[in-house]
């Protein structure tokens, strides 16, 4: 390998915790709303689950509101859905929004199944956009899109499961996809971690690495034995859910807080050559 | 066609910022803001110690990825390959600046002088337009048109050649359309040795770095 020469990378200043926000509370919110509106619930329960998710992405996108430079421009966003994944992801939210809020009034189960399917490309539209972003070498790895679609199941599925055992035991059902989602995460940060190691900078590497041992032991392991304890002994099984959602919720929102406020090194320069001066 | 570009001779630039204070005086950036700035590298281990010093700032890419994720489109490319920024339209998100790897984009909230009160250069160039928003190098372009307007030749024609060309004391930077082979980039190009930043991200950048002649056959 050609040795490349230059200053190394150093962390970018662009985005901080109030972008990171958005992709915290709009993966839940999303994530919340897919299980929600395919989980059979009905009535008031689904409207309430309905509005926590959007409160949730409606949160994420206020915090982002917060950190552009022209708040009162903001509707500029919307002008490049030809190639832009920020703006597909602002339009992707004012269909969530508009199916949500027809479900929340109607209480019609298929208009939040039609908001769920939104909120989906939401979720899918915000991996994109960290996967575009050139200049960082952890999040352009395309691996990442998967990883913040799962993390994002895998949270709403957490926020769901903790919710629903705070009036009962949740249905196998959900258990059993919040189970899948939390594999697929773990599958998705195996996945991703095998691609990032080749390109992003090692103080990257290293708060990455610490991220991701938390999303594995403590987000996927830890959740997926309480899972199982629950099933085993049913004196305890609340509580066991309870904790296996929080754990699963709280683990993909500090990795998603680390990847974008302390894993965003830049691409720095390189020279693949050195000047020739003078005779040779 | 045309497509604007820059080459940089590393062979001569001094690292004297000539450049940096140049781009600096002509396009009235705050105090922090480096459209064109030169970054001295030190290379090796004693005794064996090299210093390079490199031009960098905005590479006019041709596939910019700054353009590409821009929800605004502010961020545009014109046919001669210089990526512009509508400040009227952009939002200052900073997609842009998270989305070039050449960290050749700027963000001001605020208006910053030098001396705290602007000097009257500073008042004189001063555009509350640029607050917020994101900004970078234009390889001069108002100073591109206006001398093409003229019937001049950016890059051979001082008055139609960005400042920070002119500038350069030793020069190392040149400025010109590498589309046509009897130009003077192409011609830097087709004798020497040449390379670009970040080849492999596929960004074509518009500018272009000497090494070294090319070997002789």
């Amino acid at each position: 390998m050609k040795d490349n020469f230059g200053p190394k990378p150093w962390h970018q200043s662009n985005w901080d915790f109030r972008a990171a926000l958005n992709f915290i509370f709009g993966g839940a919110g999303a994530g919340l709303l897919v299980v929600a509106a395919f989980s059979g619930l009905a009535g008031d329960a689904l409207r309430a689950e309905i509005v926590l998710g959007m409160a949730l992405i409606g949160a994420g996108l206020i915090s982002v509101w917060f950190e552009i430079g022209r708040p009162l421009r903001a509707i500029n966003v919307g002008f490049n859905p030809f190639t832009s994944w920020m703006t597909r992801e602002s339009f992707a939210a004012g269909a969530v929004f508009a199916l949500g809020l027809s479900a929340a009034w109607l209480g019609n189960p298929a208009l939040a199944q039609a908001a769920a399917l939104a909120a989906l490309v939401f979720a899918y539209c915000q991996g994109r956009m960290l996967r575009a972003a050139k200049g960082i070498p952890a999040w352009r790895v395309p691996a990442l899109a998967w990883l913040n679609f799962t993390t994002a199941l895998t949270e709403g599925a957490g926020l769901f499961v903790a919710l629903a055992t705070l009036f009962d035991t949740p249905a196998r059902g959900v258990l059993a996809y919040f189970s899948l989602a939390l594999i697929a995460r773990g599958l998705a940060w195996s996945i991703y971690r095998g691609n990032v190691v080749k390109s992003a900078a090692r103080p990257a590497l290293a708060a990455l690495e610490r991220a991701g041992k938390i999303l594995i032991q403590f987000g996927t392991i830890a959740p997926l034995a309480l899972l199982l304890v629950g099933l085993f002994a049913a004196e305890i099984a609340r509580i066991a859910v309870l904790l296996a959602g929080v754990a699963a919720l709280a683990t993909g929102w500090q990795f998603k807080f680390v990847l974008i406020t302390r894993a965003a090194y830049n691409q720095g320069f390189a020279l693949p050559h050195l000047p020739v001066r003078g005779t040779r | 066609m045309t497509r604007w570009a820059m080459v940089a001779d590393l062979r001569r630039c001094v690292g004297c910022q000539t450049c940096t204070a140049s781009c600096r005086q002509a396009n009235a950036t705050p105090p922090g803001v480096q459209w064109r700035r030169v970054l001295d590298m030190e290379v090796g281990e004693y005794p064996a110690v090299k210093r390079v010093f490199v031009p960098v700032g905005c590479m006019h890419c041709e596939d910019p990825p700054c353009m590409h994720v821009c929800p605004s489109t502010a961020t545009k490319k014109r046919a001669d390959g210089i990526v512009t920024i509508d400040y009227d339209l952009c939002i200052g998100c900073s997609y842009c600046a998270v989305a070039c790897p050449y960290q050749a984009r700027y963000k001001t909230d605020r208006a910053s002088f030098a001396y705290g009160k602007p000097t009257a250069a500073e008042a004189q160039g001063f555009d509350p337009k640029r607050l917020a928003v994101a900004t970078k190098c234009t390889f001069c372009v108002e100073r591109i048109d206006a001398g093409m307007a003229k019937g001049l030749t950016p890059g051979v024609d001082p008055e139609a050649t960005p400042a920070c060309v002119n500038a350069c004391i030793a020069q190392a930077l040149s400025f010109g359309d590498s589309d046509d082979p009897h130009s003077n980039v192409s011609q830097l190009l087709t004798e020497n040795q040449t390379f670009r930043m970040h080849e492999e991200l596929g960004t074509g950048p518009g500018f272009h770095y000497i090494w070294d002649k090319k070997e002789e056959a």
